[in-house]
């Protein structure tokens, strides 16, 4: 059998795993983003608690995978708790690291002449450094996803959703004729969402890109 | 005087009523040896232009600054037309107050029309009003609005962007504009024009502005009055520019004016505003005979040339004299010799000094506002003006067509 059979036989397999990782991917890094954006937002002015932060992400993104997955399950149990959370600290350090960074790189003139026109805190970050910082925090959302749609394939292992359960499967059934053809879906599928991702976020991209910032 | 009949409103003598009052104010920063600013007491009159002029790290952009809270002094009273700024809501004061800074601050995301209308927005102002006056702004600051209010900042020349700068600094028709080096970052070319330009603008508005800047020449083409900041956020001098460059209040005062005050007063003397001598001329029109008389009349009383007029009485030529040949060179007695720009009630002695030694002429012509003969200004007759009275009194005031 050969491995386009194979794959006619267990297409729709493929098809709903491939669905789960990406809902998976989606669910970690809007999360992250929900988390991430306001620490940004709080902290991208100071010294200390900028520093601290940006460290614990940075600490969070070296702590192997299969073991952060792992120490999960004690307090979430198994499946899509633990590997959403996951998912999500990983995803910190991008999404955070260039809020803070795009935030900062606002030229410090426009936000004082927003200031002295009589601008509020809230309407100088809503209207002047978000959409400045924009470009910045975007690259940082698809550095993201790139790095959690291959890490995601770890969740199988504690009963998690999506492609990584074909590779799992492939490596449990290793020296069988098809397990080689399992761990390909699986990886095929992944490189497919990331092809797909990477269209998506240059679309948004051009779409939501402020003119006049050079895009 | 004629150049003035465009204002809308009649010019009022700047110094009447006072618009900002700065009381004792002292701002130091914590960890800092000395104050940025210290208890400094200034009064800033309405509708006149102050400039705060000093090296830099003297304190003079703090001082603007705490005007509109900006940054919050340590201790002292500021006052907005009589009013504690510290009472006003601080939002709603700074919506009074025009900011515009070197290379604008604009926002590169917004468009031209959106930057401008930031202020008219946050103030209520409704749709149809608000394109109206971003339109009469772009107009009023030299900006065609067809072409220019749908562009980004990223789109245009320095020297557009500080005009849109200004513009919408201007937008929400505040009574005080605080500019912090508006012209700072443009070529020195653009840079007269623009300040020009401003001038022209505050003739119309008579807005109470603060004008910082490190250059004394600046300060001196633009001021009403000059607080000279020293070290340590003190006013070693406050004066009107004439008064500043003939009578230094110290040394270090002298010393920031720096060589060349005496040159520089010239450029402060409107000849609109001095006592031209008006010698005899003679009209286009008339005939050999009569041209020979003029002729010989400037000769006896020593003069090179007599100006020829038209009809209206404009200039438009030199006749030389047998006194204008010089051995190998200059025109024949009886040559006409084309007359280049006549002086304006606008311009300066510097202009007029300047034009003579650009040009090699020994005298340049002076007209009215409508271009009509005043009278003829030579190199003596400069002389005898730098050192009369009539220029210390001369009426220095900025708020003129230039």
């Amino acid at each position: 059998m050969t491995f386009f059979e194979f794959f006619a036989q267990n297409r729709a397999d493929v098809l709903d795993a491939t669905v789960e990782h990406a809902v998976l991917v989606l669910e970690g890094l809007g999360l992250a983003v929900l988390i991430g954006l306001p620490v940004a937002v709080l902290t991208y002015r100071t010294g200390y608690p900028r520093a601290a932060v940006l460290g614990v992400a940075g600490l969070l993104l070296t702590i192997p995978s299969y073991a952060l997955f792992g120490l999960l399950i004690t307090p979430l149990g198994l499946g899509n708790g633990p590997s959403i959370v996951a998912l999500t600290l990983y995803a910190l350090l991008p999404v955070l690291r260039n809020a803070i960074v795009g935030l900062r790189e606002v030229d410090p003139a426009v936000t004082e002449s927003a200031r002295a026109m009589g601008m509020g805190r809230l309407r100088v970050l809503t209207t002047v450094e978000l959409p400045l910082a924009w470009p910045v925090v975007l690259a940082g959302l698809r550095v993201a996803t790139q790095l959690l749609l291959s890490i995601a394939a770890i969740a199988a292992a504690v009963n998690g959703p999506g492609l990584g359960n074909l590779i799992l499967d492939g490596l449990a059934t290793a020296g069988t004729p098809f397990a080689v053809y399992l761990t390909l879906e699986g990886a095929a599928g992944i490189v497919v969402l990331a092809v797909l991702f990477e269209l998506l976020f240059a679309a948004v991209n051009r779409l939501t890109t402020p003119r006049g910032l050079g895009a | 005087m004629p150049e003035m009949t465009q204002s809308d409103t009649p010019q009022q003598t700047p110094g009447e009523r006072t618009m900002i009052r700065l009381d004792k104010l002292t701002k130091r920063y914590p960890g800092q040896p000395g104050a940025a600013v210290e208890e400094l007491t200034l009064d800033i009159p309405a509708g006149s232009i102050v400039v705060f002029v000093g090296p830099s790290g003297c304190g003079k952009t703090t001082t603007m600054k705490l005007i509109n809270r900006l940054i919050e002094p340590t201790s002292g009273r500021i006052h907005l037309d009589g009013q504690d700024v510290t009472r006003i809501p601080v939002h709603q004061l700074r919506r009074r107050i025009g900011y515009a800074i070197q290379q604008g601050g604009l926002f590169p995301h917004r468009t031209v029309a959106d930057n401008i209308a930031t202020v008219p927005k946050m103030l209520g102002w409704d749709r149809a009003r608000i394109t109206a006056r971003v339109d009469e702004l772009l107009e009023m600051v030299g900006l065609d609005p067809e072409a220019y209010r749908g562009r980004r900042p990223g789109q245009l020349s320095g020297g557009q962007q500080q005009r849109v700068g200004v513009a919408r600094a201007l937008a929400g028709d505040p009574q005080v504009m605080l500019m912090d080096e508006p012209f700072g970052a443009i070529d020195p070319l653009n840079r007269e024009a623009l300040q020009n330009e401003f001038l022209r603008i505050q003739a119309r508005l008579h807005k109470t502005i603060v004008f910082v800047t490190h250059d004394i020449d600046e300060a001196v083409k633009m001021g009403d009055r000059i607080a000279l900041f020293g070290d340590g956020g003190r006013v070693l001098q406050y004066d009107t520019p004439e008064r500043l460059l003939a009578d230094p209040a110290d040394r270090a005062v002298a010393e920031f004016i720096g060589a060349g005050a005496a040159v520089r007063r010239l450029s402060l003397a409107r000849i609109g505003s001095l006592a031209v001598p008006g010698p005899p001329v003679v009209e286009r029109a008339a005939d050999a005979q009569a041209r020979a008389a003029a002729l010989a009349r400037a000769a006896e009383s020593g003069e090179e040339y007599v100006l020829v007029v038209d009809e209206d009485r404009r200039p438009v030529a030199w006749l030389a004299t047998a006194g204008a040949r010089r051995p190998g060179e200059g025109p024949a007695a009886g040559e006409e010799v084309p007359l280049l720009t006549p002086m304006g009630p606008g311009h300066t002695l510097f202009d007029a000094l300047d034009h003579m030694l650009s040009s090699n002429a020994s005298a340049v012509a002076v007209v009215d506002g409508d271009g009509r003969y005043r009278g003829v200004l030579g190199m003596d007759a400069v002389r005898t003006l730098i050192n009369s009275q009539a220029l210390h009194t001369a009426d220095g005031s900025k708020l003129q067509e230039v």
